[in-house]
């Protein structure tokens, strides 16, 4: 990270002749990045090569033994995986696209003049404070089929709710529910600081026009909103992909194998004990995230620049 | 100057290090000023165990004055295993500590980490069926905590009176018992899926069903030479778990109850029977006040009427790791000495109410027992038990409690299940480096 920066404000620079600017004079001794540096190595890089190594290993804690890609295979075996690697991506791209969708409607209607406006804003935020764990074991109490609140609301109005959690057809899009609930407070005020940048002029122009109300949404709010959903999306996909403690507090991947996704069977596999296992799961989460999110954030940010 | 303020920075980050090693041997490291021995003692969080673990601690220093016993606690389940390995191979291991016999205990590498303790006192003392499932590579490691186990059926003796039912002796017996508790409005078979491993027990608890049928089956199983999936007499535990759930027999919140409402279902009589392990009788017993002689205990039934077995579980065991040495050895080993003694077990049914036979030669669980024990010993004195696969074989896989609850709740089905179960454990038996697979 520190040679990246190094050699992009090198770049920037730009007054240097030809040969000079391959390798700029920083003003900085190079031992000043050393303390970086070391941090950086000690618990970034050599962990991330270690794990690599181990990845290869049969781990018991206690030894380990090199035995090639046989993790690789076995994890690939795993008949949770293939589901888990399903449900990742359901989870990803609902979170995502409702996040998306909730954060922008809810963006418009704190950027409005409304009552009270600055309280709401605050309590739409309130979500992302508090603790995952602590929002998952109450939204557990709350959604148990027979003593929980919502199913005995939605009886006194004459419905059945479903087994929220324990319904193997429900489990993962509820949990995928409450993890919007907790995480659209973020896209909304990303969403807010997007829209309040758009300058007036636009709207003012627009109203010159006679544009109405949805006018100014589809292509003026939209468009110019562009970079915040770019942000959103790309921010609630990682998170999706990689999310692990809503859905362990919630349902620990059950029941049954219904809502695990990568994450949780590679907890799993560490739990059991199966470390080297577990860091090939590791290892193929990266590549999964990699493989997703870095073409996906390439096309939406040239997207942008055409625009 | 600037050297200075490096060396102040490393200083800070080392101190750091050496505080974060330290927090984890709490209690190990005290003086044994005046000829005392302090030892740590790690045992876990369980309610009970923790009222067992303190009553040992103060009646073996009640005898010997100079050893004190501080007792600590550590959580139960999957984290109290990753807590053990982790512990072990820092060596960072608590004096002594008390966790799981037979494949759990195989898992934490014996011959490496824990010291023998063949010619130590009272060792000859011990069950036979217990000290196997504490013995690797001939050598013994460990002493009993509390008492043997059933994994069975317990019922509601009401139920079955009111309804002219006894004992069954058969699964198809089992069933038709079921067809009639139903039409009583009464819940035939409870589940409690919300605390998941108590899912397992109609495919654990069947094991003695299983060598009934094949008695070298552990060996075999061993070896990578019999599966659960090609084994009929295997397979019934996973088919029987789906038959329960096809039939409607289970309580309606079955995927949500934990234990605490299945054991009350199953004192109010709302439920007829709960295939469990009978260790949970003492929490039974404590939350619903006067069910201790209303609730029996049977054998989970198989093909044979004439071989009625139940499958037992084998007492914890309590182990001194490597890292323990000197006048503490020898205190811990004295301690040791003291649990698997009848003066042990005493101070053990002091402290909570035995749940099941000891493990030592001369101890008794008394008269006053509730009748979940007495159905045991029943079985116990007529020579029809036998342990359960986890302390015959150490091949166990971690995700049976999963593939039980898809089963039993009608997400997959009986033979896939059982064919998901022998690639879990696969994992398991090349991780110990078993030779065959």
């Amino acid at each position: 990270m520190a040679t990246t920066t190094v050699t992009r404000s090198a770049e920037t620079r730009g007054d240097a002749s030809p040969a000079g600017r391959v390798r700029a004079k920083s003003p900085y001794p190079t031992w000043f990045y050393l303390p970086a540096a070391v941090i950086y190595g000690v618990l970034f890089i050599v962990p991330t090569l270690i794990a690599f190594y181990f990845s290869l290993t049969r781990w018991s804690i206690f030894d380990s033994k090199f035995i090639g890609f046989g993790n690789y295979v076995t994890f690939f075996k795993e008949p949770a995986l293939v589901t888990s690697l399903w449900h990742t991506l359901v989870y990803a791209v609902v979170t995502s696209g409702l996040k998306v969708v909730l954060g922008l409607l809810l963006a418009m209607l704190l950027t409005s003049q409304i009552l009270a406006r600055g309280y709401l804003r605050s309590v739409v935020f309130f979500p992302v404070l508090v603790s995952t764990i602590g929002v998952g074991l109450t939204f557990t109490v709350l959604m148990n089929p027979e003593k929980g609140l919502i199913n005995q609301s939605l009886a006194a109005i004459g419905i059945q709710g479903p087994g929220w959690l324990t319904d193997p057809s429900y489990a993962l899009l509820s949990v995928a529910l409450v993890d919007v609930w907790k995480g659209v407070g973020l896209a909304t005020l990303i969403y807010i600081a997007g829209i309040v940048s758009i300058p007036q002029e636009y709207f003012e122009a627009a109203r010159v026009d006679g544009a109405g109300a949805w006018d100014n949404f589809r292509h003026l709010v939209l468009p110019l909103a562009r970079p915040a959903t770019v942000t959103v999306i790309t921010l609630s996909l990682i998170g999706g992909l990689r999310s692990f403690d809503l859905i362990w507090a919630m349902t620990r991947g059950g029941p049954g194998f219904t809502s695990d996704v990568i994450a949780s069977v590679i907890y799993k596999q560490y739990q059991a004990g199966f470390y080297g296992l577990s860091t090939a799961g590791n290892v193929v989460l990266f590549v999964v995230v990699t493989a997703i999110v870095l073409p996906l954030s390439r096309f939406l940010n040239r997207k942008e620049v055409e625009l | 100057m600037r050297k200075h303020h490096i060396a102040i920075a490393l200083l800070a980050a080392g101190s750091m290090a050496l505080t974060a090693c330290s927090a984890g041997s709490l209690g190990s490291s005290d003086s044994s000023g005046g000829g005392k021995v302090s030892l740590s003692f790690l045992i876990d969080n369980g309610a009970e165990t923790v009222k067992i673990g303190n009553q040992l601690a103060k009646d073996f220093t009640a005898k010997n004055p100079n050893i004190e016993i501080k007792v600590e606690t550590r959580p139960a389940g999957t984290d109290g295993d990753n807590l053990i390995k982790t512990r072990l191979s820092t060596g960072d291991m608590s004096d002594v500590f008390e966790y799981n016999s037979g494949s759990l205990f195989q898992a934490i590498a014996p011959e490496k980490n824990l010291v023998p303790l063949d010619d130590g006192e009272n060792i000859g003392n011990l069950d036979k069926n217990f000290t196997t499932t504490v013995t690797a590579n001939n050598k013994i490691y460990g002493v009993p905590w509390g008492g043997f186990m059933g994994g069975a059926i317990l019922y509601n003796k009401d139920v079955y009176s009111k309804l002219g039912l006894s004992v069954p002796k058969t699964w198809d017996e089992f069933i038709a018992g079921n067809a009639k508790i139903k039409a009583a409005g009464v819940a035939p078979v409870i589940q409690s899926y919300g605390d998941t491993w108590t899912s397992q027990l109609f495919v654990l608890g069947d094991f003695a069903n299983v060598l009934t049928a094949d008695p070298q089956f552990a060996d075999k199983y061993t070896k990578n030479q019999a599966k659960y999936a090609t084994t009929p007499a295997a397979l019934a535990g996973f088919q029987h778990l789906q038959q329960v759930h096809d039939l409607g027999y289970q309580n309606k919140d079955f995927a949500s109850a934990k234990v605490p409402d299945a054991l009350r279902y199953l004192a109010q009589g709302k439920g007829a029977n709960y295939p469990i392990l009978s260790a949970l009788t003492s929490e039974l017993i404590a939350e619903n006040p006067g069910s201790a002689n209303k609730i029996g205990l049977f054998a989970i039934p198989g093909a044979d009427a004439s071989q009625n077995k139940l499958t037992v579980w084998s007492p914890a065991g309590v182990y001194i790791p490597t890292t323990t040495t000197g006048a503490k050895l020898d205190a811990a080993k004295k301690f040791l000495a003291y649990i698997a003694s009848t003066d042990g077990c005493n101070s053990q049914t002091a402290a909570s109410a035995p749940t099941g036979p000891y493990a030592v030669k001369g101890c008794t669980v008394g008269d006053n027992v509730p009748q979940v024990v007495k159905d045991m010993q029943t079985y116990i004195d007529g020579g029809n038990t036998s342990l359960a696969l986890e302390f015959l074989s150490p091949v166990k896989g971690p995700a049976l409690e999963q593939i039980c609850v898809e089963v039993g709740s009608g997400i997959s089905k009986a033979d896939a299940g059982a064919k998901q179960y022998d690639e879990d454990v696969k994992k398991q038996a090349q991780q110990l480096g078993l030779s065959g697979w």
